[in-house]
Formats: structure tokens, C-alpha cells, sequence
């Protein structure tokens, strides 16, 4: 057994790792990671944590109390200006001008031919400002896109991915933790929703978003030096809460159990919003033109119904992206996304399948290098919380 | 981390301990720290034959498959079915009860490291 060890994926599957030559970027809480003993991997041109100790243990808390995460690889792009507005509805596929100041809208980016170069979170900080979150892997495309895209319009893009840390504490117990350290009524920021207010005497925008489908907030640190403040003071305060900090692998089963798509695996290039069943992103109802409207309205038309099933392994073998998946011997998709659920306690995985794909009949296997694994055809997503 | 000094070891981070020409076989506590959570455990079959060097099971963790090298040639006399249902033994305690396999020696084990040299190789890797 080499370390490190033969990965059949990649230690997080979905993004490509950096070029090995250049060394990775340290976000702002690096130390703090090294201290908390954290396995760092490099993570689209990022020094990341995986990993602090037990990752079961990690995406456990977050389901029954809360985990605190380091997310500043995500990108953030500022458009300030009387038309930011319209410069958004052009550049993505959604209908950002009629989202209100203070709320967020989860939307996509595609190119000319409809192909999906990122999925996206926009928050609307003010009349003429929004602030876009992109993937960390995706985030020179998109600024480019949206800089080239802007032109035209009364507006300015700003890559402020630089500036800007970002920390998510996601969990039941996360609003509680949270309340004593911020001037927010946190009952007031509904989902979706985020403003500017401060955590640990910070100025944040705080945000009521997440991918973990768990109730939770994610905090933009600007400047991003001033993280390890905040952080300190969640983990302090956290503690008593069953708080502890969670790295990138608990982040990733945590998404999947919620059904949640990541970039990379269940959306590439190659994908419409159409064709990743996500069509409903699209708004063709909005006026004026935008980027890809002729190819998408072709693909709302023609693209061949798909959707993302879910799988529960009856055995304990992992499944794993790029496994195929087959009814009855006949191979009827390849999965997106696959991993061991530490709530269900089964490997779980999802896949693409013909729309018309009757699962309700036929035995469902998974070809795990060469042996076919039972699985059960589920509804996604594999864990919803409870109200 | 730990490394116990009666053990032998092999440089893919496997450890074995004979006694009366069985081998007790297992992974290290820095393989398994390197993995993370152990989920499954693929193990030879009882009265197979493994090859020292020669893959001779599987570990899969939350984000990674890793083969199982057999340090040693022999025929499997018994494996240890409990990782079956607590794979996590191998996490928590990889030189004890989270042994893999156990084979009746057909040769002496040669070109096994010492606790001392697979520390430092270890070292090396960190």
C-alpha cells in the first residue's frame, strides 16, 4: 500500500488538481487548520482541509449538532453599478433583476451552445450590487465570462476572490452557536437570504445558504485576515454545542445525501441545465437577450429527458463515480457521484438515466470493477431534515 | 503514531508477525491514518494461496480503494471476519484487533523492514 494510495477517484472527485508545479494557495485559516492537526490536500489550486479526524465523526456533527467549514475557495465577484442588473440577466440563464435586495438565487452560467461553465449563487446586496460565488476550479472562467459579458452596460466586475474568506457553520444547532456572536436576529434571515451584518464584531455578509441540507449559515470575511478571528470565536463559543470543524470529505457525502449537483460530476461543460434535468434554472421569460438563449431554447425542445436517480448499495462495497449502472444486465447510465453514507450507513451513489426509464421494475446493479453489486433505485434526495 | 517494534514491515505500509510459522498480517496506523475512515474490507479466502508483493485484498475508505499487499507467501488459514461488520477497527486499532489475515508460512519472509527503517520511511512520506 503506497501513500499515497491507489486512488480509483480522485481524493475529491469532480474538480481537476492543480497544475503540480505551482504550489497551492493557503487560504487565511491555514494555520488555524495545522493547529486543529487537519489533513491538507491540494484542492483545485487550494491548500484545503480534508479532514481533522474522523470524517464519519465530522459529517455526523453536522447532521446532529453543527461543523464549522472553511470554504474560502470559493470565488467572489462583485458587480457594482446602476446597470448590474441587467448586465446579470445577460451574462446567466436566471432572472437575477427580479430577485430582491438581500435575497439569494441559485443559479448557472453557460456558454454560447447552452453547455453549463458553472453553477452559481448570487446574492443581491443592494439595488446595483450583486455578489456572485463561484466554484473555486471554475472561478477564472467565470469572472472572464462575466467581465467580457458586462461590457456594454453601466457596470463593474470585481474579482474579489482574494479579499474575501469564507466560513459556513451548517448543523441544528448552528443558529444557536451563532446568536450571542452576531447583532443579526437570525429568525429575521430566511433561506436564501443574506445581509451585511457582524459576527465576532466582524463586518460579514451573512448569509443563510449551504450544501450540506442542513439549516446554516455561510459568512463572507472581508478582509479575508480577519478570519481566523471569527472562526476562533465560533469554535469557542461552538464547542459546548458539539461544534467541531469539518473538511472537504464530509462536505462532499454531505451533498450527495442532500441530492445536491456538483460542479464537475453531475454538471460539466457537455450538460445543458436540460440535460441535467436543472432546466427549470433557465428563465426564458425574461426580457431581452442573454448568453445561450438560442441553443437552450433548442435544448428545452429536444434535449432528451434525463433525470438523476438515486442508488442505496444492499451490500458495504463504496460505489463510485464512473461505475456503470445496469438493469437487468443492460447498462442504463454511469454514475455522477458515489460515496459510503455515514446516515444511511449504505454506499449511496447518483446517476444520469433515461427520462422514460421505467425503475420501478428489473434488478438495479452497479459494475464495481467487475462485479455487480445490488443496489435499490431511491428517490433523491437521500436525506431531507426535518422541519 | 505508532510503531511496534516486534512487528515486521513492508515499505507499501503492511505489518506482519509470525509466530510458529503463521503470519498475523494487518496495515499500519500510518496507512490507516493516511486513508481516513475504513468503510470495507476485501480479504483473501480461507485456504487461498498469496504471494509476498502480490495483491491480496482490498481497503476502501471514504475517498479511496487501496490493494492489500501480502508480505509474505503462504496459504490463508484465517482472516478476520469481524471487519466485516466494523471495518473501523482498522482505524482505531490497526495492530490489534484490526488485523486482516493470518497464512501458514511456505517460506521465510524475507525483505521485511524493521520497525526503525519503516519509521523513517515513513517520515520521509509525511
Amino acid at each position: 500500500m503506497a501513500t499515497p494510495l491507489h486512488d480509483t477517484t480522485p481524493i475529491l472527485s469532480g474538480v481537476p488538481m492543480s497544475d503540480p508545479a505551482s504550489a497551492p494557495r493557503a487560504t487565511a485559516l491555514r494555520e488555524v487548520h495545522e493547529k486543529a492537526g487537519a489533513t491538507l490536500v491540494d484542492f483545485a489550486g487550494w491548500l484545503m482541509p480534508l479532514r481533522y479526524g474522523s470524517e464519519t465523526a465530522e459529517h455526523k456533527a453536522v447532521r446532529e449538532a453543527a461543523g464549522l467549514f472553511d470554504l474560502s475557495h470559493m470565488g467572489e465577484i462583485r458587480l457594482t453599478g446602476p446597470q448590474a442588473a441587467e448586465a446579470l440577466d445577460f451574462a446567466l440563464v436566471g432572472h437575477l433583476s427580479q430577485v430582491k435586495v438581500g435575497r439569494a438565487r441559485y443559479t448557472m452560467i453557460t456558454d454560447a451552445g447552452g453547455g453549463v461553465l458553472d453553477d452559481l449563487i448570487v446574492y443581491r446586496l443592494g439595488e446595483g450590487e450583486y455578489l456572485v460565488v463561484a466554484n473555486a476550479a471554475n472561478v477564472p472562467v467565470v469572472a472572464a465570462a462575466l467581465a467580457e459579458r458586462a461590457e456594454g452596460f453601466d457596470v463593474e466586475v470585481a474579482d474579489e476572490s482574494a479579499d474575501h474568506a469564507l466560513i459556513a457553520i451548517q448543523g441544528p444547532r448552528a443558529v444557536e452557536i451563532l446568536a450571542p456572536l452576531t447583532d443579526a436576529d437570525l429568525d429575521g434571515i430566511r433561506y436564501y437570504a443574506g445581509y451585511e451584518h457582524t459576527v465576532a464584531g466582524q463586518p460579514v455578509l451573512l448569509a443563510r445558504t449551504g450544501y450540506t441540507g442542513e439549516d446554516g449559515f455561510e459568512i463572507f470575511v472581508r478582509p479575508a485576515a480577519k478570519a481566523p478571528l471569527v472562526w476562533e470565536a465560533l469554535m469557542a463559543e461552538g464547542e459546548r454545542h458539539g461544534l467541531v470543524p469539518a473538511g472537504l470529505s464530509a462536505r462532499d457525502t454531505l451533498r450527495m445525501e442532500a441530492g445536491m449537483p456538483l460542479y464537475g460530476q453531475e454538471l460539466t461543460a457537455e450538460l445543458t441545465p436540460f440535460d441535467a434535468g436543472l432546466g427549470r434554472v433557465v428563465k426564458f421569460e425574461k426580457e431581452g437577450d442573454f448568453v445561450g438563449r438560442g441553443a437552450l431554447e433548442e435544448a428545452s425542445r429536444t434535449a432528451r429527458p434525463r433525470r438523476l436517480i438515486g442508488l442505496v448499495a444492499r451490500g458495504r462495497r463504496p460505489l463510485r463515480k464512473g461505475q456503470d449502472v445496469l438493469r437487468d444486465g443492460e447498462t442504463v447510465g454511469t454514475l455522477t457521484s458515489g460515496a459510503p453514507s455515514p446516515t444511511l450507513g449504505r454506499p449511496i451513489a447518483m446517476a444520469y438515466v433515461d427520462g422514460d426509464l421505467d425503475t420501478s421494475t428489473g434488478a438495479f446493479t452497479v459494475d464495481v470493477r467487475g462485479r455487480g453489486e445490488d443496489v435499490d433505485v431511491v428517490e433523491l434526495p437521500f436525506y431531507k431534515r426535518q422541519p | 503514531m505508532s510503531v511496534p517494534t516486534e512487528l515486521g514491515y513492508t515499505a507499501k505500509h503492511e505489518w506482519v508477525a509470525v509466530e510458529d510459522g503463521i503470519a498475523t498480517v494487518g496495515i499500519t496506523s500510518f496507512a490507516a491514518e493516511s486513508l481516513g475512515d475504513i468503510v470495507f474490507v476485501e480479504l483473501p479466502e480461507v485456504g487461498s494461496e498469496v504471494t509476498a508483493g502480490e495483491p491480496s485484498g482490498e481497503v476502501e475508505s471514504t475517498k479511496s480503494v487501496s490493494d492489500i499487499y501480502s508480505p509474505v507467501s503462504g496459504e490463508v488459514v484465517e482472516v478476520n471476519e469481524s471487519l466485516e461488520d466494523a471495518p473501523e477497527t482498522i482505524n482505531t486499532a490497526p495492530f490489534e484487533g484490526g488485523w486482516l489475515f493470518r497464512a501458514r508460512l511456505a517460506e521465510e519472509p524475507s525483505g521485511l523492514l524493521s520497525a526503525e527503517e519503516y519509521t523513517k520511511l515513513t517520515e520521509g512520506e509525511e
